[in-house]
């Protein structure tokens, strides 16, 4: 079989000469070099962006009354001396370790109830073959279509029904519907990416289906586990409209309610306590969710991407 | 002789339909219980005349839904959320994206970059938005004090406007865009981790190929990159749109709803009719209206991404 | 057709591990060069370098004359396969194989007309309008090559294209690679780890070991003479025998050690074989003992072709022998190839003891 090897008349594009070449690699390293800069610049700004408002409020929290309530001043530098006073008066003043304290065993719970009725779900979706579990994903993502905005006026009515109202266990009660659903999409992932022949191994080896799991698998998912724990902390850290209508005694408020309406007075807002109460959460919040980042996008590639 | 024992009959823990069912009915039953019950419920006070005074349940039919249409607020509510959610999305996809691609980059300080710029997600809503109250504050702003210095407010020869301050929650335009902005600001770090995870997905083989057949940068960003990060993407959106659909929490920390209702949204509303008014039925046909909208969207979405799927 | 030239090249990664230690090579025009060697050898990181995809640490690379170093890939007139075929999974096989000409923004009429023509000659005209997914191993791989061909580059660089490939469509897709490239004439670079892949492919084959070539020449060159003992034992399956001997490694190939009644040259040397035990493949015996008489007593590996049918008993001694021009000789501490070493008089004490 004779193959006609030239497509077309027209020659392929040469090579660059010698001092082409030299002019093209100059050209590409100075692309290179703004690429970089760019980069940088790109970084740098994000960074700015979102974290400027962090930034001032730590600088505000330590300002006195004067300096904060002066229009002209500079509202970056301390004109008059900083005070601690504020940041004094949200710990010894106000019930923000309450609200502290409330929010912290209040992830902890909803965090292992999660934990406690998702991991076996998403186990069964990911491992044991049903033909149902398609169906199961297409649900459980019909569960967000129902916002909180639309429930939370039928569940302030079983919340009462069950004697829970002003509790903060209602919380603990209502918040994971919020973390389950996404927890279980996650869990999938995670556990999808580990070998099935893990399971059948342990399985030959003597243990019952349920034994493999739990001895086997679980291990292996392990941080992807903590992965989602960290997620469904913040989730639950941050929610705001149940919170602001099941619970109102001050006492029983989470950190989400509780610092709007503990360091509002009517009219009057104790700004710097505010602030250091604001910078005080947002801290380790980010830095544990920036700890397990990796994990967590690990998790999203496998049961997002592929699921 | 004695009889041969027949095969020992499977443990439960090795029955694995049953085990798949047992492990799954907690959940479900909890969601059931707690979502889809409740969810039913509403359907029924957007039916009936149930009120924080008067708990009776009584049919009234449509009645509700009449009286919630009669009322402008609801419509400039309605539009108020369509605007809100399609421009925060545009937004939040596009600098997302970008957000997510230096994310992906090599450089110094990385991780601390990652740790700042995940500040707006990981702090409770309320939080960061207090502190924006008083950044946009319309006597103390920082950032209008920045504009002050720079010349471009204050002054008959200002750029922007002679007063000295933007009244940014003020006046109902920027009160909007300032909305609009805040959420942006905090959902932004969220879809940009979800991107990454698109973009850390597409082998490495590919951009590889790209650039030895000739691409340059751009052509290898919009003719590979995108069109395999679109499916995330996309479903990183139609969370986000649903999300941002039914969040409230911006808008009654920053204005209540205000100036007038100029960014009074759909949720917003059904929590002033529905708990501060105590009209519980009204409340409730109000949230229930989102409910199709969200439905028909988001069958859309999907059906989109099933296609794009490779 | 052009000239690929590296020199002196490096790459040192972070940690300093040196992938790539200083190699030299000049591949010729129209040839099939394989670079050949274990995983880690670094044989990858020199295609990637040729093509642009790494930087070296040090030295320069040439295509066709000209330097090529510090340029990006498209600046090089390559065209690469990668081991995944790296399709682009939402285009059609059209969209893949016209996508390097967009990038240079040919004209769409030409465009097509190359797109079809590529496709003609790699036999896919009807797959044009098929995704990715919708084709089989080998169909990917002739879409690569449609891509790689279309921007008539002066080097084709394949990375252990036929891995991804079921062992039995291998050898069929090894055939259409080979004649492909006759007729096509481009100069090939082509890695892999399969040294049967490299021997029936290659016009020249490369072996690389920790970063160096080893022994650089046609497949009968690197298979009789082998430079070392590495080449020696990578090459050939099962590999060189090597029996320890003073300060030499005495090496021959199983298919030379025999029958000692098999073996008519003058220049034999007798040996005796404790014959462990014997496989049969495929017509083959593979004949598995310890030999005794030329050095250290060794375990060896015989292969008796089905033409020789002496019989051969396990847990027995028997006389083999091996043709004298057969044997090779690497120096023990270096493994490189040392002049033929006399076996003498310890070779006739040996053999009266036999």
């Amino acid at each position: 079989m004779t193959i006609d090897v030239q497509p077309d008349t027209t020659a392929p594009a040469a090579l660059p000469g010698a001092a082409e070449a030299a002019r093209l690699r100059r050209s590409y390293r100075r692309r290179h070099v703004l690429a970089r800069i760019g980069l940088y610049v790109g970084a740098i700004l994000a960074a700015f962006l979102c974290a400027a408002p962090f930034l001032w409020s730590l600088i505000t929290a330590f300002k006195q009354n004067r300096d904060l309530y002066n229009p002209a001043n500079n509202p970056f530098l301390y004109n008059r001396p900083a005070t601690s006073d504020h940041v004094l008066y949200l710990f010894e003043r106000t019930t923000f370790t309450t609200f502290a304290w409330n929010t912290l065993w209040v992830g902890v719970l909803v965090v292992a109830i999660t934990l406690l009725l998702g991991l076996p779900a998403a186990y069964a979706l990911a491992r044991l073959d049903r033909p149902w579990a398609g169906w199961f994903g297409v649900v459980i993502f019909l569960v967000y279509l129902v916002p909180p905005s639309l429930l939370f006026l039928s569940l302030s009515r079983l919340i009462v029904a069950v004697g829970l109202q002003d509790s903060t266990w209602s919380l603990v009660l209502i918040y994971p519907t919020i973390t389950i659903p996404v927890s279980i999409w996650l869990l999938i992932g995670f556990l999808k990416a580990v070998p099935r022949d893990i399971e059948e191994q342990a399985m030959v080896d003597g243990y019952s289906r349920l034994a493999a799991f739990w001895r086997a698998v679980v291990p292996l998912t392990f941080p992807g586990i903590v992965a989602v724990v960290v997620f469904a902390f913040t989730l639950t850290a941050s929610e705001f409209i149940y919170a602001l209508a099941f619970v109102s005694p001050t006492t029983e408020k989470v950190i989400s309610t509780g610092v709007p309406t503990e360091l509002v007075r009517g009219d009057v807002f104790f700004w710097q306590s505010l602030q250091a109460a604001t910078v005080l959460v947002a801290i380790p919040l980010a830095i544990v969710f920036n700890l397990f980042l990796d994990r967590f996008i690990a998790g999203f590639t496998q049961g997002a991407v592929k699921g | 002789m004695t009889p041969i024992d027949t095969a020992p009959r499977r443990r439960l823990a090795d029955r694995e339909g049953t085990l798949a069912w047992i492990f799954l009915m907690p959940s479900v039953i909890y969601i059931l219980v707690l979502v889809a019950v409740p969810f039913v419920l509403a359907i029924g006070f957007a039916l009936s005349d149930v009120t924080a005074g008067d708990p009776s349940f009584d049919w009234v039919g449509v009645r509700n839904f009449e009286r919630v249409f009669e009322d402008p607020v609801f419509w400039r509510s309605l539009g108020n959320t369509f605007v809100f959610t399609l421009i925060s999305m545009a937004l939040i996809i596009v600098l997302g994206k970008v957000l997510a691609n230096i994310l992906v980059a090599d450089f110094r300080g990385k991780w601390f970059v990652r740790f700042l710029v995940l500040l707006p997600w990981t702090t409770p809503v309320a939080l960061s938005s207090i502190s924006w109250l008083w950044m946009l504050d319309s006597i103390f702003s920082p950032i209008d004090w920045v504009l002050r210095q720079l010349g471009l407010l204050g002054g008959a020869d200002a750029l922007i406007k002679p007063d000295t301050n933007m009244y940014w929650l003020g006046e109902p335009g920027l009160a909007m865009a300032s909305v609009i902005a805040v959420h942006v600001w905090r959902l932004t770090p969220l879809a940009a981790v979800i991107m990454v995870a698109g973009l850390v997905a597409i082998p490495r083989d590919l951009d590889e190929a790209a650039r030895v057949d000739g691409a340059g940068y751009w052509r290898r960003m919009f003719e590979v990159t995108i069109p395999l990060v679109l499916p995330v993407a996309a479903v990183a959106a139609l969370f986000g749109a649903i999300f941002t659909f039914t969040d409230m929490a911006v808008v009654d920390v920053l204005t209540n709803g205000g100036p007038n209702n100029a960014t009074q949204v759909l949720t917003s509303w059904a929590f002033f009719r529905g708990i501060d008014g105590g009209d519980v039925g009204q409340g409730a046909a109000i949230a229930l209206f989102l409910f199709p909208l969200l439905l028909a969207a988001a069958v859309a979405i999907l059906r989109a991404v099933r296609r794009m799927e490779v | 057709m052009a000239v690929v030239e590296v020199r002196k090249l490096v790459k040192e990664f972070v940690g300093g591990v040196r992938a790539v230690d200083g190699i030299d090579l000049v591949t010729e025009e129209g040839e099939y060069l394989v670079l050949l060697g274990p995983s880690g050898c670094g044989k990858t990181t020199l295609l990637r370098m040729v093509a642009g995809l790494e930087q070296p640490t040090s030295g320069d690379v040439l295509i066709d004359g000209h330097l090529v170093s510090g340029l990006p890939p498209r600046a090089r007139q390559v065209a690469m396969v990668f081991q995944s075929y790296a399709l682009y999974p939402h285009k059609s096989v059209y969209g893949n194989i016209g996508f390097p000409l967009r990038a240079v923004r040919m004209p769409k009429d030409e465009r097509d007309r190359r797109t079809r023509w590529a496709a003609s000659l790699l036999d896919i005209d009807h797959l044009l309008d098929r995704k990715p997914r919708q084709l089989s191993g080998g169909e990917r791989q002739r879409v690569a090559l449609a891509r790689a061909l279309v921007r008539q580059p002066k080097v084709f660089l394949l990375d252990e294209p036929l891995s991804n490939l079921d062992a039995k469509l291998r050898t069929s897709a090894r055939d259409e690679l080979k004649r492909f490239q006759e007729e096509i004439g481009t100069t090939t670079i082509y890695v892999t780890h399969d040294q049967v892949e490299a021997m029936g492919l290659g016009d020249r084959i490369a072996v690389l070991a920790q970063g160096e070539v080893r022994q650089i020449g046609p497949p009968v060159e690197v298979y009789d003479e082998p430079a070392d003992t590495f080449v020696a034992t990578f090459i050939g399956s099962p590999p060189m025998n090597l029996v320890p001997r003073d300060d030499v490694l005495v090496g021959f190939r199983p298919e030379h050690l025999l029958p000692a009644d098999v073996v008519t040259a003058d220049d034999a040397v007798a040996l005796k074989l404790a014959v462990d035990r014997v496989e049969y493949l495929s017509g083959d015996r593979h004949v598995y003992g310890t030999v005794l008489g030329i050095g250290e007593p060794t375990r060896v590996v015989a292969r008796l072709p089905a033409t020789v049918d002496a019989p051969v008993v396990a847990g027995e001694e028997q006389a083999f022998a091996v043709a004298g021009r057969r044997l090779r000789f690497f120096a023990t501490d270096t493994g490189r190839r040392t002049p033929r070493v006399r076996l003498g008089a310890r070779e006739q004490a040996d053999q009266e003891a036999l």
